[in-house]
């Protein structure tokens, strides 16, 4: 047999090696739609309690929109469950090409291709547009997926230090050999909530004679005055060459993602890009509900403007209670604890208090930088974040951390 | 302090460390398992080695743990001078 007991116990072993570290991560099963507000099982098996939830990418709440599933519904009895499909053989609807469009209006660039997520995006598009003779640089905190998209191409591979555009444009100048530079970054970083200064490196690209690729996941549909994104907030909009993006936060929330930019780039993604040529298409009630959400969006910005102001709220409110927080404006809001163990228990803690975050730890983010990640929703109102922040306040307070900053954090608790 | 080890950790400080950290890097500080380089930005570090020192590092050999340590680093660098050496003789 393969997986004898020895294999068996090698893995289980694995496994136990992962809990024995506090590295283990645990599912916890909603029984509602998401929203600011859930019903909770955690751990499995105990009762359903209802929640505040602070921690999805639901960032413009429309991931249970009534209008949203209707057009879904809808979608579903005009074109059908899923489409048993790649989309070059017979899995491209009209619907697909609408939406395409659409997105491709909203981003301001040449042409758009949908995936079946945005990690497959990134995965697909850099072995697809790339090659030998090319360069990619990227942010060293850019998404894994991005990570792993470069890793399948076979361009060189170079970093610069986070955000730093000095060393950026050493490495610009280092790789002036190469026949094609593509920098590469996230528009919003996932973890930190920090925007790239994309015009500084679109004037660094022009100098330099280089592409700009941007992930724009935590970004598309609310940053920006009218939610474009991170290029709209840089004043760059139409001057990004590649923008990968997710309809799986923002834009919906069920899933999908894009590869929007330049023609001829979306052009060699329709042709070569692996997980578009062997991945099934977008099911039907996915486009159907997104191209709701493009019309919800792009009728008003009064969600992207409600979620602006709860993200400044809620740093308001936390900064005034003592907590160590990554300056921003996104809706991505880190309360620093920098301890593993600190991050996991406060989140427990938080949880009983009816607060739904997770502690995040290595290897998410870098060891020493354990976290809450928050983030803010359209959905959430007023009242939600003054509960929150009393719950955050009363479980700060059984750990005493208010008013610490890192080193004092790290003294108290990496003695215990 | 030897003179590539004084080479290597020039460069990864200046490649590595964001301005304000105050982390002390020596011979023996640990990079990879240390948190201070990552597996995704190594790839600069070997170039680095290649052109300067004009070796060739296999991928096989580019390991978290031959990179872990400007005193590894070193070591690597010695075998594959030796190696060329050799193989030029």
């Amino acid at each position: 047999m393969a997986f004898s007991d020895a294999v068996r116990n090698s893995y289980q072993a694995d496994i136990q090696a992962i809990r024995a570290a506090g590295l283990f991560k645990e599912e916890r099963f909603i029984h509602s739609p998401q929203s600011s507000e859930i019903e909770v099982e955690f751990p499995a098996g105990s009762q359903v309690k209802k929640v505040i939830n602070i921690c999805s990418n639901n960032y413009l709440g429309l991931s249970s929109h009534p209008d949203v599933a209707l057009a879904a519904h809808e979608g579903l009895a005009s074109r059908g469950y899923g489409m048993s499909s790649v989309r070059f053989i017979c899995g491209t609807q009209d619907i697909h090409r609408e939406l395409e469009q659409r997105l491709t209006e909203f981003l301001g660039t040449e042409d758009t291709l949908l995936f079946p997520s945005c990690m497959d995006a990134n995965a697909g598009f850099f072995e697809a547009c790339l090659g030998e003779q090319d360069v990619m640089i990227a942010d060293r905190l850019v998404h894994a997926s991005v990570v792993d998209g470069m890793r399948l191409a076979k361009a060189m591979q170079d970093t610069y230090k986070h955000s730093d555009m000095g060393h950026l444009e050493e490495k610009l100048q280092e790789h002036q050999d190469k026949r094609f530079r593509m920098i590469i970054t996230d528009g919003v970083f996932s973890m930190d909530g920090d925007l790239a200064k994309l015009d500084q490196m679109v004037a660094l690209a022009e100098k330099y004679n280089a592409m700009v690729f941007v992930d724009d996941s935590h970004a598309t549909g609310f940053i920006g005055k009218t939610g474009r994104g991170t290029h709209e907030h840089c004043g760059v909009f139409g001057k990004v060459d590649v923008i990968t993006t997710t309809l799986g936060k923002a834009l919906g929330g069920a899933s999908g993602g894009v590869v929007s930019g330049r023609r001829e780039l979306v052009e060699l993604c329709r042709q070569r890009a692996r997980p578009y040529l062997f991945s099934n298409a977008v099911a039907p009630v996915i486009v159907a509900g997104a191209l709701k959400v493009m019309e919800i969006i792009t009728c008003s910005t009064e969600r992207r403007d409600k979620l602006e102001w709860n993200a400044k709220y809620w740093r308001g409110l936390l900064n005034a209670a003592g907590f160590d927080i990554k300056a921003g404006d996104s809706p991505i809001v880190p309360v620093m604890l920098y301890d593993a163990k600190l991050a996991q228990d406060f989140a427990r803690d938080l949880f009983a208090e009816g607060i739904y975050a997770v502690g995040f730890f290595f290897p998410v983010v870098p060891r020493e930088q354990a976290r809450i990640r928050t983030q803010l929703s359209a959905a959430h109102e007023k009242r939600h974040l003054d509960f929150a922040i009393e719950a955050f306040k009363k479980v700060g307070n059984k750990y005493g951390i208010l008013g610490m900053g890192k080193r004092e954090l790290m003294a108290r608790f990496a003695a215990a | 302090m030897d003179e590539i080890a004084q080479v290597v950790l020039n460069y990864v400080k200046r490649e590595y460390l964001e301005e304000g950290d105050d982390r002390e890097v020596t011979e023996t500080t640990p990079l990879i398992s240390g948190g201070i380089v990552d597996s995704f930005s190594m790839v600069s570090l070997k170039r680095f080695l290649e052109k300067k020192y004009a070796i060739q590092i296999p991928d096989a050999d580019a390991t978290p743990q031959a990179f872990d340590s400007v005193h590894s680093i070193v070591a690597l660098v010695r075998r594959f001078q030796s190696a060329k050496l050799a193989a030029a003789s």
